[in-house]
């Protein structure tokens, strides 16, 4: 990380806003006005581009101080049968005091993301699975198979970082690499290779991939299936793609939980990881769940060793009690059971709280608009620009320090939560 | 503020107190001699107490990326052991992959008052720290893994020189916030990425050509020549494979008199003898470290029931997965720097192996004669929680139990081991030795696990109890940096504890190489992947203490 202060120019700085959290953005700053000069995106531009505009706390749209946001939350925690932290996009220390808080007011805790995430926690705790890591793809794969997503539309860099990069660590000839997509299509072309090599693209609808999957699984382990067609794609299609799976010496199956939106999409993932499972009985084989935008996993992994438990669980009856079903938040709020809603949503200004009967309050970016005005709404510094954080990317294993790019004087989610917990 | 802690018999093997009795004074967190003429604020009576300094344990899994997996995996096993918010304690669960939260509490109501991370990632150890750091009341602090990575291997393929070594090894250790160098299944890891499922001793690498032994010295000379106290933490190769004690052996005797730790060698210490082909080499194992003076070794003690394996061996934790418990299992390849496995497992007692398993551990225990150069871990979780310590230890001091066990146990597996006839039973000096004093010595902490002027004031009080599983459950005090923080085995207050680290010297213009080898091949920068002081630091409640270095270190 350098600054160049006269300029305001960052280097080496690390995007929270997207899952594979590239950290070669060069970023300007003036006053509050931040520009990404290079390596931008369409996700990570926006993010850090966002503007400010409230700065005043509110509490039923009057400006308060942070002071007395903070008591008539504390207020409104107190008198709560059943309160719930949702949202949950903020980065370590946030998630921290996010706990701190649900602990101490009985709250249930949830990620704006859970539905997707659940996807692949549910498969963790039935089956588990084989996964990998960015540097691992972007030095080995020789074999990519994109799994039911548009891949660049959310993570926009990914070939380019980690596919068709200039060279790998072992020689590998990387215009070699071979990239097929299974369900969605690509919509455009940053999974063709530097030479003009396209994807192979073996479409079908989402409602098909269960069948898809299974079928693939089959043949990957050598059954013989009856069927030509399946969801519309050959099945002497899917066998040549068998075949290439088991001819990889290191195949990389991706997907995307929250692209996978039918129901029961984890007995997919399920599928897809023990066909990666399979593979590996002789040659090596890795799954590669993306995801992670807005800090969803750097939520489950604070929650999972402060609790021992992911999102969804509920802090009602004292200890931990989780419950992916139960403590969905979205169903707890569509069903009446929440009088108290804390939506932290510090990233992205769309991500707003879902409607419902509960009493809210919103820890959010400033430059969020409401369709119903919350009863408070503390417009909260957005990790890695105004103040300093660390996030989790989104195969888990890695995380990055977030830098503080300049002085707005909004506070931090964890300044917000931690005199919350405080006042309790 | 002095405080007088009056007639307890101390045990502090680091000055060879074995059981007298005396007065430990505290002032400021620290133990101190007695001042001439200052006036005690506090007396604790001690008069008939047991008192040893905190005890360390120098193995412990509990931060960082393997064992969030396995908590997550596992809420099956918490739900057996949930744990509700008190006035002073937060909510969690326990049992084999505890919350950060609880580890801490629990390890504090049993005495323990410092913890160390065996496997830091370093591309992880961002990660264990955040854990460690939402540990209360113990010390922590972690060992950084290397021995897979590309770097280093690289270096080797290409002959770079042991200083060149030197520089990466203090590099990455000083960036990881580490206070030693472990090395898991040498090179294993990186050569199950190249589909290679076994890797021996001397069998080389199929990309670098490198073999685990050249690794173990170039790592092991390295760790020496820094002059850092902790030897080379090994946990070597071929993990669980029946006949893996001759690679043990092999691995002791060809370290050409480095210093070197063996971990969990309970694990490594099988032969293939017998109808079942799976044996005990304990006395093997037993007699080649009673000989080699450089050899220092924990158990790895398995204890009957459920637990989780979390392990960086991906190679060995694949090749287990059929024996998973339940049947679920994560294995992951990580960032051409590492890789880890976690596999749920139940040791039964009816089991002809696993009851072999304890007898080895056991056996290892009893037949290595220095107690300074063997310790006391089950490998949290992965041979049994830690909360299992106290049962160990009665095991160990207690032979007529050990064989009321022993009697219970899968039959054949009872005629395979000798154990029945070891008449040894650990003293109280050799324990506070083993769990105190030696685990300093080994880690490396100058001021811990002693009752020596200067040390912190980290004590633990018991009351005399022939039970001792009884005894070392519960603690009439423990006190941490001087606060009382448990009273009669309960806790009273919450502290949180340093970060023990050491900070070599080295030649910084290794960096010269490591930037553009992160520009060109990683996914991250080099200034990202270190982490500064300020993030141990972190909300104020963290710190750091760096532990001073050898003599032979290059300060």
């Amino acid at each position: 990380m350098t600054d160049n202060t006269d300029a305001g120019v960052w280097e080496e700085i690390a995007s929270p806003f997207c899952g594979i959290a590239s950290d070669d953005l060069t970023i300007q700053v003036e006053g509050n006005t931040v520009k990404v000069l290079e390596n931008g995106d369409a996700v990570t531009t926006k993010g850090f581009e966002t503007s400010i505009t409230d700065t005043s706390p509110r509490v039923n749209g009057k400006e308060v101080s942070l002071e007395q946001a903070v008591t008539h939350i504390a207020n409104l925690l107190r008198d709560s049968k059943q309160p719930v932290i949702g949202g949950m996009a903020t980065d370590l220390n946030g998630a921290r005091s996010a706990m701190a808080v649900a602990d101490k007011a009985r709250a249930s805790i949830d990620n704006m993301d859970s539905s997707a995430s659940m996807r692949n926690t549910l498969v963790l705790q039935d089956t588990g699975y084989m996964v990998t890591t960015l540097t691992e793809v972007r030095n080995r794969v020789d074999l990519l198979v994109v799994v039911g997503t548009d891949l660049e539309v959310s993570y926009p860099r990914f070939f380019e970082r980690m596919v068709w990069n200039k060279e790998s660590m072992f020689d590998q000839d990387i215009a070699s690499r071979e990239v097929v997509y299974l369900g969605k299509a690509p919509s455009g072309d940053a999974s063709t290779s530097p030479q003009g090599k396209k994807a192979k693209v073996l479409s079908c609808d989402d409602a098909d991939l269960p069948e898809v999957m299974s079928v693939l699984r089959a043949l990957v382990k050598g059954k013989v299936i009856q069927a030509e067609q399946v969801g519309g794609i050959d099945v002497s299609d899917l066998t040549t793609l068998a075949e290439q799976l088991k001819q990889a010496k290191y195949s990389v199956v991706t997907w995307v939980a929250g692209d996978l939106d039918f129901d029961h999409a984890e007995a997919t993932v399920q599928t897809l990881c023990e066909m990666v499972k399979d593979l590996n009985l002789d040659t090596r084989s890795s799954g590669l769940p993306l995801g992670g935008k807005e800090g969803s996993i750097t939520a489950n992994q604070v929650s999972a060793w402060q609790s021992g438990y992911p999102m969804r669980t509920n802090f009602n009856r004292s200890y931990p009690d989780y419950d992916p079903y139960l403590s969905d938040s979205k169903r707890m709020l569509d069903n009446d059971e929440v009088d108290v809603l804390v939506w932290i949503s510090s990233y992205n200004i769309d991500r707003i709280p879902p409607e419902s009967k509960a009493k809210t309050i919103v820890l959010g970016r400033s430059g969020m608009t409401f369709n119903n005005e919350p009863e408070v709404f503390i417009p909260v510094g957005t990790p890695g620009i105004d103040h300093a954080g660390r996030t989790f990317r989104c195969d888990g294993v890695v995380s990055i320090p977030l830098r503080k790019l300049r002085d707005s004087g909004l506070p931090s989610t964890f300044d917000v939560l931690t005199a919350v917990e405080q006042a309790l | 503020m002095l405080t007088k802690l009056t007639g307890g018999k101390i045990y502090d093997p680091a000055h060879g107190v074995d059981g007298e009795i005396r007065d430990i004074y505290i002032r400021d967190g620290r133990i101190i001699n007695r001042p001439l003429d200052e006036k005690v604020t506090t007396e604790i009576d001690l008069r008939g107490k047991i008192v040893m300094a905190g005890a360390i344990d120098m193995h412990t899994h509990i931060g960082g990326g393997k064992v969030n997996i396995a908590r997550t995996m596992l809420p099956e096993d918490h739900a057996q052991d949930v744990i509700a918010r008190t006035e002073l304690m937060r909510s969690g669960c326990g049992h084999a992959a505890p919350s950060t939260l609880t580890a801490g509490y629990r390890y504090a109501e049993m005495g323990y008052t410092a913890g160390f991370e065996p496997a830091i990632l370093p591309i992880n150890a961002r990660q264990a720290h955040m854990e460690m750091h939402d540990t209360p009341i113990i010390d922590k602090g972690g060992y950084a893994m290397l021995g897979s990575d590309d770097f280093l291997l690289r270096m080797m393929a290409s002959n770079n020189d042991q200083q060149a070594i030197n520089n990466y090894v203090a590099w990455t250790l000083t960036h990881s916030q580490a206070i030693g160098i472990k090395v898991v299944n040498p090179g294993g890891i990186n050569a199950f990425k190249f589909n290679q499922r076994k890797l021996d001793l001397d069998e080389r690498n199929k990309f670098y050509g490198v073999t685990p032994r050249e690794i173990l010295l170039r790592l092991a000379r390295a760790v020496k020549e820094l002059g850092i106290p902790h030897p080379l933490h090994v946990h070597g190769c071929n993990l669980g494979v029946p006949g893996n004690l001759n690679t043990t052996i092999d691995t002791m005797e060809g370290i050409e008199g480095l210093p070197m730790h063996m971990t969990h060698i309970q694990f490594h210490s099988y032969g293939t003898e017998g109808d079942f082909k799976f044996s005990s080499g304990s006395a093997q194992i037993a007699e080649t470290i009673n000989k080699h003076k450089n050899i220092t070794a924990d158990v790895g003690q398995i204890l009957f029931g459920q637990t989780v394996t979390a392990s960086g061996d991906n190679m060995r934790q694949h090749a287990a997965h059929p024996h998973a418990h339940p049947n679920k299992w994560v294995c992951m390849d990580i960032e051409c720097d590492a890789g880890c496995g976690v596999l749920p497992f139940k040791y039964k007692d009816q089991s002809y192996v696993n009851a072999l398993q304890w007898m080895i551990g056991l056996e290892t225990f009893l037949m290595v004669d220095d107690p300074w150069r063997v310790f006391l871990t089950t490998d949290h979780p992965n041979g049994a929680p830690f909360t299992s310590y106290p049962h160990l230890i009665k095991l160990l001091m207690d032979k007529t139990f050990r064989n009321d066990v022993l009697s219970t146990l899968h039959p054949e597996a009872q005629k395979a081991s000798h154990l029945g006839s070891l008449d040894r039973e650990y003293t109280m000096y050799e324990i506070a030795i083993m769990t105190r004093a030696g685990a300093a010595k080994l880690v490396g902490l100058a001021d811990r696990g002693h009752l020596g002027e200067g040390g912190a004031a980290d004590i633990t009080v018991y009351t005399d109890d022939a039970d001792r599983e009884k005894m070392f459950s519960s603690p009439d005090y423990v006190f941490k940096d001087g606060k009382i923080v448990v009273k009669d085995g309960h806790l009273i207050d919450v502290t949180w504890g340093t970060t023990h680290v050491v900070k070599p010297e080295y030649d910084n213009s290794i960096e010269k190489e490591l930037k553009p080898y992160f520009d060109r091949y990683h996914t991250q920068k080099m200034g990202n992947f270190k982490i500064s002081d300020d993030e141990i630091v972190d909300d104020g409640r963290g710190s750091l203490t760096v532990q001073p270095l050898h003599k032979g270190g290059a300060i």
